[in-house]
């Protein structure tokens, strides 16, 4: 029934824009009844990315949000991309997750074929030319950092395949409150213990100034000798602990007057069973 | 002839659009006596045939054709005209191997020619023809081949 438009021809595989026009009709529908038609679910994100003296450190948070929801409080946004290269996604969150394990896919297959590892260039420009082949409508915004034999390097990648390459990043909804936290206290050639508290504090003022993102900071620390994933690394967000009982002592209240009312019973009916107690 | 490189890219969709190949396919059916063929592909409305349903339709159905085109006048440039034409012949004798259209073939020659066996795109991850819930209507497929119809 779909395919009448076609019936000659062996299908493709790919997208298939067959519903867009019906799709398009029922939006319009709906809202005129005034319904609005359901979202894509974001990650409503904090990424942040540095260049330190021994590497790359990617830093994330977990929380991801469905319009005014939070939909996942814990999940994962540091993907994997090789053994050397990982890569932070915001954005839609089907998008971000199915473009980063298609780049993972593709970077293997590379490597096996040119038989050298990844270098990080390679996904940051298959990821360009592939987000902007679908001129911006997967929405999907990442920030890729890596080791390989040329150096550590950090790349973010926005949806409409445009891509920058600095020493710190930050994206995502959150971004502005974590690029602050860069800008004020960066320096080239950090030591790993103040690069990570580094990116820990541009993640927490991601969590508590933007609406967007919450719950744990997770890091990744990429170096020559390996990758170090520390989920939870932090937890800013945890409720805080009770410091005393608030409930009241029996007798708080003072009792002021007392009335008993009686219900009258009448026996309608007696019967007696004896019970066998052997 | 004409130099597709990148310079061209920059200009968006509305340069591809001049430049590539022209799309014949959001029409209908030419029947008998060059009137649309109602019996065969169903009512028609201008609107559908003039205006793309999606932003990226035009765009994605020419996709491969324009890469194809792009990447041999490069080869010209860079090797002199012989080298896209062998490929070209490769290209078309590969496309030969195939089962009737209405089953299912691997095209493994044609890929492993055109690299697509190295890389995984979306037409690998969705809308599998293989794995679709519908057969083409094997005699009209057959007849669309051999240009009987």
């Amino acid at each position: 029934m779909l395919n009448t438009s076609r019936p000659c021809q062996p299908q493709s595989g790919g997208f298939s824009f067959e519903n867009s026009r019906r799709n398009a009709v029922l939006e319009g529908n709906l809202s005129e009844l005034g319904y609005s038609s359901p979202k894509a679910r974001k990650t409503g994100t904090t990424i942040a990315g540095i260049v330190f003296k021994d590497g790359v450190i990617l830093g994330a948070d977990t929380r991801a949000t469905d319009d005014m929801v939070v939909a996942d409080k814990n999940c994962m946004k540091i993907h994997y991309i090789a053994p050397n290269i990982y890569c932070c996604g915001a954005g839609v969150a089907a998008d971000a997750e199915v473009t980063t394990q298609m780049m993972s896919s593709n970077v293997e297959l590379h490597s096996l074929s040119t038989g050298r590892p990844p270098l990080v260039v390679t996904v940051t420009r298959q990821l360009k030319q592939m987000l902007f082949r679908y001129q911006g409508h997967i929405g999907s915004s990442l920030i890729v950092g890596g080791v390989d034999v040329t150096g550590a390097h950090l790349y973010s990648v926005y949806p409409h395949g445009s891509y920058d390459k600095l020493p710190f990043l930050t994206m995502g909804s959150g971004a502005g409150p974590a690029i602050s936290i860069f800008e004020d206290r960066f320096r080239p050639n950090m030591e790993l213990e103040d690069a990570k508290q580094l990116v820990r504090d541009a993640i927490v003022a991601g969590i508590f100034c933007d609406l967007g993102s919450g719950s744990n900071v997770d890091l990744c620390i990429i170096t020559q000798a390996g990758v170090q994933y520390l989920r939870a690394y932090d937890q800013p967000a945890q409720k805080g602990k009770k410091e005393g009982q608030y409930k009241y002592k029996p007798g708080t209240t003072a009792v002021l007057t007392k009335t008993v009312t009686p219900l009258p019973l009448d026996i309608v009916d007696e019967s007696v069973q004896l019970m066998d107690t052997q | 002839i004409c130099d597709f490189l990148c310079i061209k890219n920059t200009r968006g969709l509305r340069s591809q659009l001049k430049d590539s190949v022209p799309v014949t396919g959001l029409g209908t059916q030419i029947g008998a006596y060059g009137v649309q063929d109602t019996l065969r592909s169903g009512f028609s409305s201008v609107k559908n045939e003039l205006l793309p349903s999606h932003a990226l339709e035009l765009s994605e159905k020419n996709f491969q054709l324009n890469q194809d085109k792009m990447n041999f006048s490069t080869l010209r440039n860079i090797q002199g005209l012989h080298a896209p034409l062998k490929l070209q012949m490769e290209y078309r004798a590969a496309r030969q191997i195939q089962r009737l259209p209405f089953l299912q073939s691997s095209h493994l020659a044609l890929d492993t020619l055109k690299g697509n066996d190295e890389s995984i795109s979306f037409e690998d991850i969705l809308n599998d023809p293989a794995q679709s819930e519908m057969m083409g209507e094997p005699h009209i497929m057959v007849e669309y081949k051999l240009g009987l119809m």
